[in-house]
């Protein structure tokens, strides 16, 4: 332990702690910019700087450990004076259009020139403005808001391993940009928008579809469907101040429907319609003992990113769609036909954690029902805006269920916006696909948690199957290093299972979700997903009474000829460079 | 056997070659083949004089008589009037030599007046051959050492010595040793710092010109004396010259077994190698030069942890600049207590200056620590050119302080300048006369530093480009009164949080230049 | 020579990344580092290509877009700045009628700035591709660049 004072405060905090840590236990809170609680600081910004006594110069609390016996000043004139310097020099060099901004009120970099009290700016702007690169279906990035506090940079590589942005040229001329500043949509960026939650100010942000639904919704033609993914239930409540991990279920059933949307359905019931489809897929390989292990498919940012570096992995990967794209191809073929609604007039929105959604429902092949079959992606900021616009406090709403015939779920369904929850919601089905009885110990608990690769044996029937989870894609990395030095050496994995999920916590931590996220904030999302799992009459995807019938009235069985036309994919080698499709013929096989 | 009556030692360095130094060489060679002298007289290559700006230099020896701004024209009569009939070309012959530039061997007695440790060789041996180094006692300090001393009494030595960083930063030599080899790791590196980039500097690159094994041996005895396996030498690039001779030298050490495996059969292996950079001042500071060495962009890395115990991957690293590691085999050969009989009590030693700017005769020279300002100008540089009168030196390269009259008789050391807040630094000393525009040299090393600022941090990527702003409006007649209190105020901004002593130090020019020049800087607005 | 011939003269371990551009920048007759040349030196060292763009474009040496057969690289550091480089700077704009960063239009000459060379003592100095000039006034620098047209 160490022993020192902060502002004549004594402390005791264990050997290595930050001063910035050390303050915050003695309720010291000393500014920071560039720092986030997930990230290794890079002490870019220097406004958390301190004063040692005996020790020239101002040191960075957030990167120095406090040392025994040290006397450290937060709040000296000449700090605050300092501090105040160092903002006005970020200042200098920042688009401050405060008001049309989309980080209004939501933005790091407003908060400290608030709490740091800057009533002007001293120093000379940089008059060159730079283009916004919109280059990418999901994420827009704005040169002329960045502060180089290198968030998004190291998520981008150490974190995701995706390595899309990087800190270009030198000095007062570098930029965080793609290689060759090609722009996102041509770099190997795979979407996630772990760039975006990280940002501090308005430099990175999605590319809105807000407009457009509003559009749709405002046509008294077209039949809105609404879908929301299993995340969106525990995390839209903090776009209305509410407490992170709140479920919220119910009235965001009811606030969608007073926006206006025709229908509100649920991705959560698709999700159960996933399971049955990967499920058996699961089973059929387990049998065969062909393209072991299977890989999930339900992560966007997962799949580009494999794609892109894994494409060896094609033939392990499920061909199964993710339940956005389900949804979508179902909700202009089976609901259209059921309702009796032309499918051309059916406008499908999905309300998702995520920003790779938005690129995958403009995936080409993704048109199943004839139609593209989503047709827009909110995520999950953008519908908190809208239901502000429109004067809707969720807090205030009532609970509501969801509209039949796609709004019915099971606890399965749920669990998949939890880093683990495919895995543990697909053993439950193919347990009993298997043997024909139903699992006991339903809660999987190993593959629950934010550990970065988590794996278990499960034992179906006196047949172990070992199973792994990843999270964030440096994970995956990690793990299918792995599994393709085994494939390559030995023939064959010591897997036969593998969740791939590309956002840090899973779902929950989507690059959709509400500013000012951190890991714990995921990790009690994650929770509240378990108890709605614990809350509900049925937890198994096959005993979901509207899936059910979707088997019977419309698909058959899964994997029957049908249910592979609309509910299957197949993928493409990309290119490591730009992202782009190499050869369109290096694809599954479609069976 | 012949017996060769005359040698004919041409400097060929980079400034030299410029000159056109091959060509004479060439010529030499020609002319005395022609007249059936090839065996007579022998043209040999050395590294600098210290002459610098004086076109191609040479040294006639047995007497010792230098040449200089010779060209192949001048040649034939060389050879016809000082070699044939012994005459010297009185034209040619360098007279009004500065002390400094007077090269006496040792045994002339004279050492203690003209004190060359660094620059014992320069000038004086082939650079390109090993053998000439070991004729002047080259190695033979590695070769004691490694047979009869243990590590520990190396560095104790050193210690002793006094030798302190010639790069800027003045730490202890020999601490620095002992603490990587106090450091837990199972590899260690000794790194050169030849990256010698401040501007005004080229010291260096002259030592590595002119004497490249004397770094070599250096290298070995810190290796040795750290227990370290691998050595690098991170080079600029632009030094082309330079990397040339060093690989030569190293592969000529490697083919002697003074590096490589089992060095003199001790089980001493160290290997060296060289690193080239690509162009970034910043690179100059260890822990950017550490992670440009393994392949990254030169960004300082924050400190601690220290290179001494988490460097070059992780490992145990020493990094010592090029003038530091050539001082080691001569202390080594001679003892501590001969090295501690050049400069001050605090500041043993000699110091290599590179003087510049408007100086009479421009050069590099190699001065006791403690030599006044005013000596190495008026003494060394031959006073002010043209008869003007001294404004002001920038000691220290850009990094450094703009220093007025009233400190040309302060000594130049490490300790006593700083208790006037400048520093020695590299030892460039760029000297300006009375029509210097200030405000003009302030700008330009405003201007380099926002060009060489890694972009790491807001202070120095911001500050420096706001000090741009300013300094451009100030020298356009644009500036406000205030504007001058910005500039220091951004300094001290930067002085107190840049994340490496690039952005830190730029308080130095900027405050010096207030010190001296306010009034001339406001005279703009 | 081949991208890939010129590559394997070095193991492909990180820390030959300098080297490994620089030489594959003299051997491109653009005298610069091209998508490709950066590409082949990612997958030769299993480095992401963004990384190596972003290494390249750190350092001074390196180019990334095409420049002229030669680099002129005036030095404006303040030892030459001192003896007289600014005009010398005005002078070689107005003769080859480019600005800093740019190339002649026969792909003759690229201007660039360059730090200090360490050749103080002949300031103004210049390097033009590998070669180094000093004591520069417009007459010499005029005859330099009429040698060069002329090679």
């Amino acid at each position: 332990m160490i022993k020192a004072m902060i502002n004549n405060t004594e402390i005791e905090v264990p050997e290595g702690t930050t001063i910035l840590a050390a303050a915050k236990k003695a309720n010291i809170n000393i500014p920071t910019l560039c720092y986030h609680p997930d990230l290794i600081p890079g002490g870019q910004c220097g406004i958390c700087v301190v004063e040692i006594e005996g020790i020239p110069g101002l040191k960075r609390s957030c990167m120095t450990p406090i040392g025994e016996g040290w006397k450290v000043h937060t709040h000296t004139p000449r700090i605050m004076a300092t501090r105040k310097q160092l903002l006005d020099l970020i200042l200098s060099n920042h688009d401050t259009d405060c008001l049309t901004c989309i980080k209004n009120n939501n933005c790091e970099l407003q908060g400290l020139a608030a709490t740091l009290g800057i009533n002007s700016i001293e120093y000379q702007k940089m008059e060159e403005k730079l283009p916004v690169d919109n280059t990418s279906v999901s994420i827009v990035r704005n040169p002329n808001k960045c502060i180089f506090c290198g968030r998004c940079i190291q998520v981008c590589s150490n974190i995701q391993s995706v390595n899309a942005l990087a800190v270009n040229n030198r000095g007062y001329e570098s930029a965080v940009t793609t290689a060759f500043d090609a722009g996102l949509g041509n770099s190997p960026c795979v979407n996630c928008g772990q760039c975006v939650v990280h940002c501090p100010v308005g430099a990175l942000y999605e590319q809105s579809h807000i407009e457009d639904v509003w559009r749709a919704i405002h046509d008294p033609d077209l039949f809105v469907v609404v879908q929301e993914a299993p995340a969106v239930r525990v995390m839209l409540g903090e776009e209305f101040g509410m407490e992170p991990g709140s479920l919220v279920t119910g009235k965001m059933h009811a606030a969608l429907r007073r926006l206006n949307f025709d229908a509100v359905l649920e991705t959560n019931f698709t999700a159960d319609l996933t399971i049955m489809e990967e499920g058996v897929e699961l089973v059929s390989r387990l049998k065969s003992g062909k393209n072991l292990p299977l890989i999930t498919s339900c992560s966007p940012g997962w799949i580009k990113f494999m794609e892109t570096f894994y494409h060896t992995l094609i033939p392990h990967m499920s061909t199964a769609k993710s339940p956005q794209q389900m949804f979508g191809a179902i909700a202009k073929t089976y609901y259209a036909e059921r309702m009796g609604i032309p499918p051309e007039k059916i406008v499908s929105v999905s309300i998702m954690p995520c920003t790779a959604k938005k690129f995958e429902a403009k995936r080409p092949e993704m048109r199943a029902s004839g139609y593209q079959d989503v047709d827009y992606v909110l995520t999950t900021r953008e519908i908190g805006r809208m239901m502000r616009e429109a004067g809707i406090d969720l807090r205030e709403m009532p609970d509501e269920p969801a509209d039949d015939i796609m709004g019915e779920y099971t606890g399965a369904a749920t669990i998949f916006g939890a880093t683990g929850g495919v895995m543990e919601a697909a053993l439950r089905s193919a347990y009993f696909l298997i043997t024909g009885r139903e699992l006991e110990q339903l809660e999987i608990t190993p593959v629950r948690g934010l550990k970065g690769i988590k794996e278990a044996e499960v034992d179906i029937d006196g047949v172990k199957i070992k199973i792994a989870v990843a999270h964030s894609l440096g994970n995956a990395r990690r793990l299918l290093d792995r599994v393709v030095e085994q494939l390559k050496n030995e023939g064959r994995s010591e897997y036969q299972f593998i969740e791939v999920m590309a956002c840090p916590g899973g779902c929950v931590g989507g690059g959709g979700q509400s500013w000012g996220s951190n890991m714990a904030k995921r990790a009690r999302r994650g929770e509240a997903l378990y108890n709605e799992d614990r809350s509900l009459p049925y937890r198994r995807s096959h005993e979901n009474p509207s899936i059910k019938a979707i088997y019977e009235k419309f698909l058959g069985s899964p994997n029957s000829e049908k249910a592979h036309k609309l509910l299957h994919t197949r993928y493409f080698k990309r290119s490591p460079i730009d992202g782009k499709i190499i050869d369109g013929e290096n694809t599954t096989e479609r069976r | 056997m012949n017996l060769v009556r005359n040698h004919i030692l041409i400097s060929i360095d980079s400034s030299t070659i410029m000159a056109g130094a091959r060509a004479v060489e060439r010529a030499f060679v020609d002319e005395l083949l022609n007249r059936g002298l090839q065996d007579e007289v022998s043209v040999l290559e050395t590294g600098s004089l210290g002459l610098i700006n004086r076109g191609v230099v040479l040294v006639v020896y047995p007497e010792g008589v230098i040449y200089a701004d010779v060209t192949t024209k001048d040649v034939p009569e060389i050879v016809e009037e000082h070699i044939l009939k012994g005459r010297f070309v009185e034209r040619l012959v360098v007279k009004e030599m500065p002390k400094q530039h007077v090269i006496k061997r040792e045994k002339t007695g004279l050492l203690k007046e003209q004190p060359r440790i660094v620059l014992r060789n320069s000038g004086i041996i082939n650079p390109e051959s090993i053998d000439e180094y070991i004729a002047t006692g080259g190695y033979e300090a590695a070769s004691k050492i490694i047979n009869e001393m243990k590590p520990e009494e190396v560095i104790e030595e050193v210690k002793r010595s006094g030798l302190t960083g010639r790069g800027g930063a003045a730490f202890s030599t020999g601490m620095k040793w002992d603490f990587a080899r106090r450091a837990k790791g199972d590899v260690k590196y000794i790194i050169c710092n030849a990256d010698e980039g401040e501007p005004g500097t080229f010291k260096d690159r002259l030592i590595l010109e002119g004497d490249p094994h004397k770094l070599l041996e250096g290298m070995l005895i810190a290796g040795y004396a750290v227990g370290a396996q691998y050595g690098y030498i991170y080079i600029r690039g632009e030094y082309v010259l330079s990397i040339e001779r060093l690989e030569k030298a190293i592969k000529d050490a490697e083919a002697l077994g003074l590096l490589g495996e089992n060095i003199f059969g001790s089980g001493f292996s160290y290997h060296v190698s060289i690193k080239k950079g690509a162009g970034a001042y910043v690179c100059g500071e260890e822990t950017a030069l550490i992670e440009s060495l393994e392949g990254k962009r030169g960004h300082p890395r924050s400190k601690p942890p220290y290179p001494v115990t988490e460097g070059l991957w992780g490992k145990p690293t020493v990094i010592n600049n090029v003038e530091t590691l050539a001082n080691i085999p001569e202390i080594m050969r001679n003892g501590a207590s001969w090295f501690r009989g050049y400069g001050t009590e605090k500041c043993p030693g000699t110091k290599v200056y590179t003087i510049i700017g408007h100086v009479a005769t421009p050069g590099l020279i190699e001065a006791e620590m403690g030599t006044t300002l005013r000596d190495i100008i008026f003494e060394y540089g031959g006073g002010i050119k043209n008869g003007k009168k001294f404004k002001c030196a920038l000691v220290g390269g850009a990094a450094g302080a703009f220093l007025g009259p009233d400190m040309l008789d302060v000594n130049m050391d490490f300790v006593s300048l700083r208790e006037y807040s400048a520093v020695l630094g590299s030892g460039a000393i760029l000297v300006m006369d009375e029509d210097t525009n200030i405000v003009e040299m302030l700008k330009n090393v405003l201007h380099f530093f926002r060009h060489e600022s890694c972009g790491h941090c807001v202070p120095c990527r911001l500050g420096t480009a706001q000090l741009v702003k300013i300094i451009d409006r100030v020298a356009d007649s644009k500036g406000k009164r205030e504007d001058i209190d910005k500039l220091l105020r951004i300094s001290e901004v930067m002085r107190d949080t840049s994340f490496c002593p690039l952005g830190q130090s730029l308080y130095l020019p900027i405050s010096s230049t207030l010190k001296y020049f306010r009034d001339e800087m406001l005279s703009m607005i | 020579m081949e991208r890939d011939e010129i590559i394997k003269k070095f193991s492909p371990s990180l820390d030959n990344i300098l080297f490994i551009l620089h030489a594959l920048q003299d051997n491109n007759p653009q005298n610069y580092l091209s998508k490709d040349d950066i590409r082949v030196c990612a997958e030769y060292l299993n480095v992401p290509y963004s990384y190596v763009h972003s290494v390249a474009s750190f350092y001074t040496m390196f180019s990334l877009k095409p420049r002229g057969r030669n680099i002129i690289r005036l030095c404006d550091s303040p030892p030459c700045h001192l003896m007289g480089s600014g005009s010398l700077l005005e002078y070689l704009k107005e003769s080859l009628n480019i600005n800093v960063g740019e190339t002649t239009e026969d792909g003759f000459f690229t201007l660039e700035l360059t730090s200090c060379l360490g050749v103080c003592g002949v300031a103004p100095a210049m390097m033009i591709n590998d070669e180094m000039f000093g004591n520069l006034t417009p007459e010499k620098v005029n005859a330099i660049l009429d040698m060069r047209r002329k090679s």
